[in-house]
């Protein structure tokens, strides 16, 4: 059974800070479920399980900075009987009363209604907005009906909770290493974000050798595409050019390889899939690179999707262990505000950025013509390690091949 | 959905998008696009949100029409509610 570590959350990330437990020893945990909450320079993480199991012992209390691959909490798997996890943790072991295990051993296993009113309540989704303010306003989310998506529990239903039960401050919750520590303020965290900013841009200047080229792309027909889609289709179903654009990237990537993967040890690492990394801005300051695993095997509906919720996550600030794990190749977009490129700063150890300034009415000569055409300037920043303006060139053409079908995207 | 309702509806589901913004100082007729820096994703979680919340129907092409608050209210008040 595989226990809980601290996760690498980027190439620059050594260490990490556990704030909060959402899990108690006991508790079961599946596969998906966030069970802590880390703070990194950059951001608050959920950590989510890779296992189905039970929770162990937590062996990292909030509070404590711990290097990457630090054991956080050991699993079980469901039916086994608990470690004893004495030698890591001898406290929690001692102060929690919660499996004693001659008497659950067989029946909490199988039936769910005596574990229900203690596990379920950990597991449900908790938007971290609302957990934020459940923290502030001292409400146990454990007693906070959920009336969000699948029962999530939102703010709205946390200041419900608040004004139906006033004061209530969870006497029963004193189960070791529940409690959260005090979060940074909201200009330590800036001040942070924008030191570890700085950091992986400085490293990218002084380390790779860049160049950039660019091309226009003639967005008529992908648009006319998106408008005849989103016509049909409920708000939330609807796409973003945004979406299309990071489709064509990562279908992109595949005609010229040498724009995805990672630069380690001298050499070259082509990816066999692409892990897309989405630059996003935060409007308090600094920015951000969170990916979407296989961007490349996601049709255009979930892609949207997953840029939406990650969108969401990364502009609370508190974004999900998966979010961060190791981009291949980023897109930055600089938005209907934006300016009309952008020549980005590749994020090591990847090898290549594309960039996308702002969508608009341009004048383009199209067989011998003159006319007014909605185009987006795209541009590669490349790594002249591993490949040249050439490669880099064939990567736009690409791009803009796949966005002259959008039927096909 | 009267004048009220809507302008309640849109400020919360503008504070959810834009958490740091200072929404009591907010001019009614600002783009909120320029004066809360939205850009299109946080204008199309607006949207959804507002739509959901309130089951008035937004077509795309009227998404547009929601870029200030005054505008998001005059939007929703003239538009017919799905039972309707």
């Amino acid at each position: 059974m595989g226990d809980l570590r601290m996760p690498t959350l980027g190439a620059d990330m050594t260490a990490g800070t556990l704030l909060e437990w959402h899990v108690a020893p006991g508790d079961a945990v599946h596969r998906g479920d966030i069970v802590a909450t880390v703070d990194t320079d950059k951001a608050e993480i959920d950590i989510e399980t890779f296992d189905d199991g039970v929770v162990d012992a937590l062996v990292v209390e909030p509070g404590t900075r711990v290097p990457v691959g630090t054991v956080l909490a050991t699993l079980r798997a469901d039916g086994e009987v608990p470690r004893m996890a004495a030698p890591v943790a001898p406290e929690p072991a001692v102060a929690v009363p919660a499996p004693p295990p001659p008497a659950p051993s067989a029946a909490p296993v199988v039936s769910a209604p005596p574990v229900a009113a203690a596990a379920p309540a950990h597991r449900r989704r908790v938007s971290p907005l609302a957990r934020r303010v459940a923290a502030d306003l001292g409400v146990d989310l454990a007693a906070v009906t959920g009336t969000g998506p699948a029962g999530a529990i939102t703010r709205v239903d946390v200041e419900r909770a608040t004004t139906t039960v006033p004061g209530t401050t969870v006497p029963g919750t004193t189960v070791p290493g529940r409690a959260a520590v005090e979060r940074r303020s909201a200009d330590e965290r800036l001040a942070s974000l924008r030191a570890a900013v700085a950091a992986l841009m400085a490293r990218s200047k002084r380390e790779i050798p860049h160049y950039t080229v660019q091309r226009t792309i003639d967005l008529t027909a992908a648009l006319d595409w998106l408008d005849a889609y989103n016509a049909g289709q409920p708000p939330a179903r609807r796409l973003l050019p945004a979406a299309l654009l990071l489709r064509a990237v990562a279908l992109a990537a595949h005609d010229v390889p040498e724009v995805n993967g990672t630069y380690e040890d001298d050499t070259f690492h082509p990816a066999p899939d692409v892990t897309l990394g989405v630059a996003i801005s935060l409007r308090q300051g600094g920015v951000i690179a969170p990916a979407i695993p296989n961007a490349d095997a996601l049709a255009l509906p979930d892609l949207m999707s997953d840029l939406r919720e990650l969108t969401a996550r990364a502009r609370r600030g508190v974004l999900r262990g998966t979010d961060l794990g190791g981009a291949t190749l980023t897109v930055t977009s600089l938005g209907d505000q934006g300016a009309d490129l952008v020549c980005g700063v590749i994020f090591p150890p990847q090898v290549a950025l594309v960039g996308f300034g702002r969508i608009a009415e341009r004048p383009v000569a199209v067989n011998g013509m003159l006319g007014a055409r909605r185009t987006v300037i795209a541009t590669l920043a490349g790594d002249h390690r591993v490949s040249d303006g050439h490669r880099g060139s064939l990567l736009l053409a690409s791009l803009d091949h796949h966005l002259q079908e959008p039927d096909a995207l | 959905m009267t004048a009220d309702d809507a302008r309640t509806l849109v400020l919360r589901n503008l504070a959810e998008v834009a958490p740091e913004a200072d929404l009591a100082s907010l001019p009614a007729d600002a783009d909120l696009r320029t004066v809360l820096d939205l850009d299109s994703m946080d204008m199309f979680n607006l949207v959804t949100a507002i739509s959901e919340e309130s089951g008035i129907e937004i077509p795309d092409r009227d998404v547009g029409r929601l870029t200030s608050l005054d505008a998001a209210v005059g939007y929703l008040v003239g538009a017919p509610s799905a039972g309707a």
